[in-house]
């Protein structure tokens, strides 16, 4: 069974596109299907997982034995890959069910969908791989993927930009991974996880020289591995692709860069607690890096006008929180965080997808408004994933994300304190910008001239039925499995798949602490409310009194004209003077163009030879017939 | 009063022979005259020919010039009529215009 969950995806992909001669609808149906078939799969193993404690190893095939590396394409069911295969085929299969719906309009509807099985595939690999090795393809195979779907619309120049920004972001980030693979390599011998992890107590006290620098060897192992998780989760330093990843069709928007690729970070830290669990330095490294992620994407996100722009920042948020989480050492809450958050932050892009749809292809929240009567369906359904999103209690997000507020308070570390204070007031401005979103989009005003409100329309059935399952998920996945995910008795599932040094252990939680994260959020709907529809005044004043700042945060503190300056121009300006003073003025003119001219000329002149005038052939014979003659009489 | 001696003879044949030569390579303008400069190589042929044949006393060279008189004659009528009818096509025969080897 777990061969055909990660093949079928494949196949479908292949056959879906290689027969696309058959018409759309045939790719469409065979893709879907094919996942709906993955995804029933992967919950009946969750499933046997949980009650009947049914893992393993499954291996496909030998990929490479050279010397003592020895790697398998193998299929490694434990407690996190089957959460994470739960969580990927599920979300996936309803997007595809989505597309049909949204991309109805498209003429290349069967790439599309081929794209998409193929990133599940690869996003599959990755996540059930037991070596580096593979979870290397899979980390490669989603970042192709990502790069073809964000640049689908190819004929759009920003789509194409789009796409390769974040492909060199995320080749950054995985120059980092492979140096912490081929360090891996280096010093344990072996990269099989179970080889790996069982010698890293062994290893942890060594230090190593890396550039110069006397280093623990874990601690570099742990910063290299996170480089590469930083890039492809868009934290902070490497966010900048993901907004602009929204240039994608929306389906894709809410598959990879909600729900499944960009959480492939998260996966990986978690996947190599072991390894990060030794080195206190890269924990908190990770925390930082998360604190700084959740604040600073929140607070772009509370002035950004395009409807998909504020999701994608709420999603950077909220991998913030996960790798704080992680950095805390609460990784079975990470995982349980990327769990619940799939399935709301697939619910809002499917939604905004859907509202997007209504207005026909705005996506400007100024030119929003008023509408949540003409489309009742999609206002609920956003509303739900509001609701989860900021954590109002007794949704899934009000689960995960108090946990992990929880249990930065447990670790008893400034450092935990640090990010249960940043935890708390990012939940509050996420709970501001997403009503702001909410009720901008829907209520007050209606404010688009171009496109009368009576032409605004509900969207069809076919994506309706994806948003109403994942509105399922985002009410109860929380109350569901919080037991079995973090409850008391988490090792039971969790077994050695997360590793802890020293459990974090579960005193007390004082009462404010229970009640101030929701609180706050509750509080945030009346306010936000006041402020955005009722009263604008009070905002717009605010806005004159701060503009330096609220044009700091409207263009994004400034950080694609700072990379654009330290890393873009030089490269260019590089790049323009080795092209064309290195490569068109010297190799080119000495090496490929010089030979050929040079041919040229004296082809020009051995040309003249050839006269044509018998007296000219017979004047050379002549001489030839002296030189010979000389030559053979002196010799 | 020089004696005639077989250098003389020689050289004769060897002017004539550079005579003929030089006709064909500086001649552009008529055909004719390149027939004429290798009849004149030819005949320095002829002229060494009988020079040495003198001079050795053996009368096989004063038979084959014979020969190459011959030829030389059946050379000259067959180039004529090759220029009558090459005129007959081109319409000219002179040396510029003689260029159809020229790739």
């Amino acid at each position: 069974m777990p061969y055909i969950i990660i093949f079928l995806p494949l196949i479908g992909s292949v056959l879906g596109y290689s027969l696309k001669s058959l018409g759309d609808r045939y790719t469409e149906v065979i893709t879907t299907l094919f996942l709906f078939l993955s995804a029933l799969f992967s919950i009946i193993i969750f499933y046997n997982g949980i009650v009947y404690g049914e893992y393993g190893n499954y291996k496909i095939i030998e990929w490479i034995s050279s010397g003592n590396l020895k790697v398998n394409w193998s299929i490694n069911i434990d407690p996190l890959s089957s959460i994470m295969l739960v969580v990927v085929t599920s979300v996936s299969s309803l997007v595809h069910l989505y597309s049909i719906g949204y991309m109805s309009h498209d003429p290349n509807k069967p790439r599309f969908m081929a794209y998409l099985s193929l990133f599940t595939f690869a996003m599959l690999m990755l996540v059930v791989s037991d070596n580096f090795l593979q979870l290397f393809f899979g980390w490669e195979g989603v970042g192709l993927c990502s790069y073809l779907l964000i640049g689908f619309w190819y004929k759009k120049d920003t789509a194409n930009n789009a796409a390769i920004k974040a492909f060199l972001v995320n080749r950054v980030g995985d120059f980092g991974l492979a140096i912490g693979i081929f360090l891996i390599f280096n010093y344990f011998g072996t990269i099989n996880y179970n080889e790996v992890f069982t010698n890293v107590a062994e290893q942890s006290a060594k230090e190593i020289n890396f550039l110069g620098l006397n280093i623990n060897l874990i601690t570099l192992i742990s910063l290299s591995l996170f480089v590469g998780a930083m890039g492809k989760s868009a934290q902070f330093l490497f966010h900048t692709w993901l907004p602009d990843a929204m240039e994608g069709p929306t389906p894709v928007s809410a598959l990879i860069h909600a729900a499944t690729m960009v959480t492939a970070g998260v996966f990986l830290v978690v996947r190599c607690s072991p390894i990060f669990e030794y080195s206190q330095v890269a924990l908190n490294f990770i925390a930082v890096i998360g604190m700084v992620t959740a604040v600073f994407a929140a607070s772009v996100a509370l002035v950004q006008n395009d409807i998909k722009k504020i999701i994608a920042y709420s999603t950077c948020s909220q991998l913030g929180y996960m790798f704080f989480a992680a950095g805390v050492g609460a990784y079975h809450v990470a995982i349980f965080h990327l769990f619940t958050h799939a399935f709301f932050k697939a619910l809002l892009f499917l939604g905004s997808g859907s509202v997007i749809h209504a207005f026909n292809d705005e996506q400007d929240i100024r030119k929003m408004g008023g509408v949540w009567r003409k489309i009742p369906y999609t206002w609920s359904l956003m509303l739900i994933g509001t609701l989860a999103l900021t954590g109002f209690p007794f949704l899934s997000g009000f689960y995960s994300k108090d946990a992990i507020i929880e249990f930065a308070y447990f670790k008893n570390s400034s450092i935990g304190y640090y990010a249960m204070t940043v935890g708390i007031v990012t939940a509050f401005l996420t709970a501001i910008y997403s009503w702001r979103l909410f009720f901008k989009t829907f209520h007050g005003k209606y404010n688009n001239s171009d496109f009368p409100i009576e032409k605004t329309h509900e969207s069809p059935l076919i994506m309706l039925i994806p948003l109403i399952f994942l509105a399922l998920g985002a009410l109860f996945a929380g109350y569901a499995f919080k037991e079995t995910l973090i409850g008391h008795y988490y090792l039971d599932f969790w077994k050695n798949s997360v590793f802890f040094i020293k459990e974090i252990e579960h005193s007390h939680l004082p009462l404010w602490l229970i009640l101030l994260t929701p609180v706050l959020v509750i509080v945030a709907v009346p306010l936000s409310y006041y402020l955005y529809i009722k009263n604008t005044d009070i905002l717009s004043g605010i806005k004159k009194l701060n503009e330096p700042l609220y044009n700091f945060l409207l263009n994004k503190w400034y950080f694609d004209e700072l990379y654009e300056t330290v890393f873009v121009k030089p490269v260019k300006i590089a790049g323009s003077f080795l092209w064309k003073k290195g490569d068109q003025n010297t190799i080119d003119r000495y090496g490929p163009d010089g030979f050929s001219k040079m041919i040229k000329y004296i082809s020009n002149k051995a040309v003249k030879f050839q006269s044509g005038y018998i007296y000219d052939y017979a004047f050379v014979m002549l001489l030839g017939l002296s030189f010979l003659l000389t030559y053979l009489i002196i010799k | 009063m020089i004696n005639i001696e077989l250098g003389h003879y020689l050289t004769l044949g060897g002017v004539i022979f550079l005579l003929g030569i030089v006709g064909i390579f500086l001649n552009r303008k008529n055909v004719i005259v390149i027939l004429m400069s290798v009849e004149l190589i030819l005949l320095s042929v002829n002229i060494n020919l009988v020079a040495f044949s003198t001079y050795s006393n053996e009368i096989a060279g004063q038979i084959f010039t014979f020969f190459i008189l011959t030829v030389a004659a059946a050379e000259a009528a067959i180039g004529l009529a090759i220029i009558v009818s090459y005129y007959r096509n081109k319409g000219s025969i002179r040396v510029q215009d003689i260029n159809e080897m020229k790739g």
